[in-house]
């Protein structure tokens, strides 16, 4: 019985790379407050005219992975892709709600971010190893990249060897520094932009296409 | 009567390490850093490990109790793969590496280097 039931999977599998093409999932994956959710707002926006998420300056806006199926970009050579785009919450390993009541939150509504960010990391881990295709990790040019955080990310990511994307965000900041991203990250594409202006976001559907397929 | 308030810090072998299953790592890190206690792996975890302990670390997070861990390794050493790698695709460990395990509202990393960490203490 179970030869029969491994035998109709792998046939299954087989059928499905030949006929059901399957769409990516594209997790966009980063710290706290690197600009995910308005890079997933400019990405859908631009290929589908919809939002994906509210932002917010007060860290942990995005404390649940939302999806926007089916998003097709198109690159400049013409070859387009279909993928499921993830919006996931900002992935650390330490979350205190009087941090939020120092963005003027009451004590009630800071505990409750806190607890749904919690339990947003939780389930972005998850979804990192379990239904993630292919990942665009998001950070903060104006930021230190050598933070343990994103070593370890970047680690679980090659571990589970999903292509990857860096995006160096922010670049419309004065002191924001790509250089230090590609720097601490030689091993990865990295592209530079600002999802907020739609900076050089080109680079980033090329790549898409060519890569996320 | 003296009362001594310090901070205790567990020390653990590679040995040891290698003789526990993931799960057994991950609680065994968060029960002592919930506790106030530093944790030292003499090898680091494996990626799948450090997800592992993300996810765990923030289901055990709670308003003015835990609120996380701050964790340091030291980064990977570069090298020339070999054949083992090659063949088999693991590196044998040697890229997991001494790692410094501890409750986030009482740690804070000072310095982090190639062949150096520096982290600042404080008792609860």
């Amino acid at each position: 019985m179970k030869v029969f039931f491994r035998t109709r999977k792998k046939f299954k599998t087989l059928f499905k790379s030949f006929f059901g093409k399957k769409k990516a999932k594209i997790g966009i994956y980063g710290p706290p407050n690197a600009g995910k959710t308005t890079l997933a707002n400019r990405i859908v926006r631009d290929w589908s005219g919809e939002m994906v998420g509210q932002v917010s300056e007060i860290p942990h806006e995005t404390r649940r992975a939302s999806r926007k199926e089916g998003v097709t970009i198109t690159g400049d050579n013409g070859s387009s892709v279909t993928i499921d785009i993830v919006d996931t919450p900002g992935v650390t390993t330490k979350i205190d709600y009087h941090e939020f009541e120092e963005y003027g939150l009451e004590k009630d509504d800071a505990v409750l971010r806190a607890r749904e960010a919690t339990e947003g990391v939780a389930e972005a881990m998850h979804w990192l190893r379990e239904d993630i295709d292919g990942v665009i990790y998001v950070l903060d040019a104006t930021q230190d990249p050598f933070v343990q955080v994103n070593i370890m990310m970047v680690g679980i990511i090659e571990s589970r060897k999903l292509p990857v994307v860096i995006v160096a965000n922010k670049i419309d900041l004065p002191d924001s520094s790509p250089a230090r991203i590609r720097s601490a990250f030689p091993q990865h594409p990295v592209v530079s932009i600002s999802g907020l202006e739609g900076d050089n976001v080109d680079e980033l559907y090329e790549y898409i296409t060519k890569n996320f397929g | 009567m003296l009362m001594l308030h310090g901070i205790q810090i567990d020390l653990i072998s590679e040995d040891r390490l290698d003789n526990m299953t993931s799960m057994e790592k991950v609680r065994l890190i968060l029960e002592n850093v919930k506790e106030g206690t530093i944790v030292v792996l003499e090898k680091g975890l494996d990626p799948e490990e450090q997800s592992t302990l993300i996810e765990y670390t923030m289901m055990e997070i709670s308003p003015d109790g835990f609120s996380g861990i701050e964790m340091e390794t030291y980064p990977a050493k570069d090298g020339h793969e070999g054949l083992f790698t090659k063949l088999f695709g693991k590196k044998k460990g040697k890229d997991r590496r001494l790692t410094v395990i501890g409750p986030a509202n009482q740690m804070r990393m000072l310095k982090t280097e190639s062949d150096f960490i520096s982290a600042f203490v404080t008792s609860r």
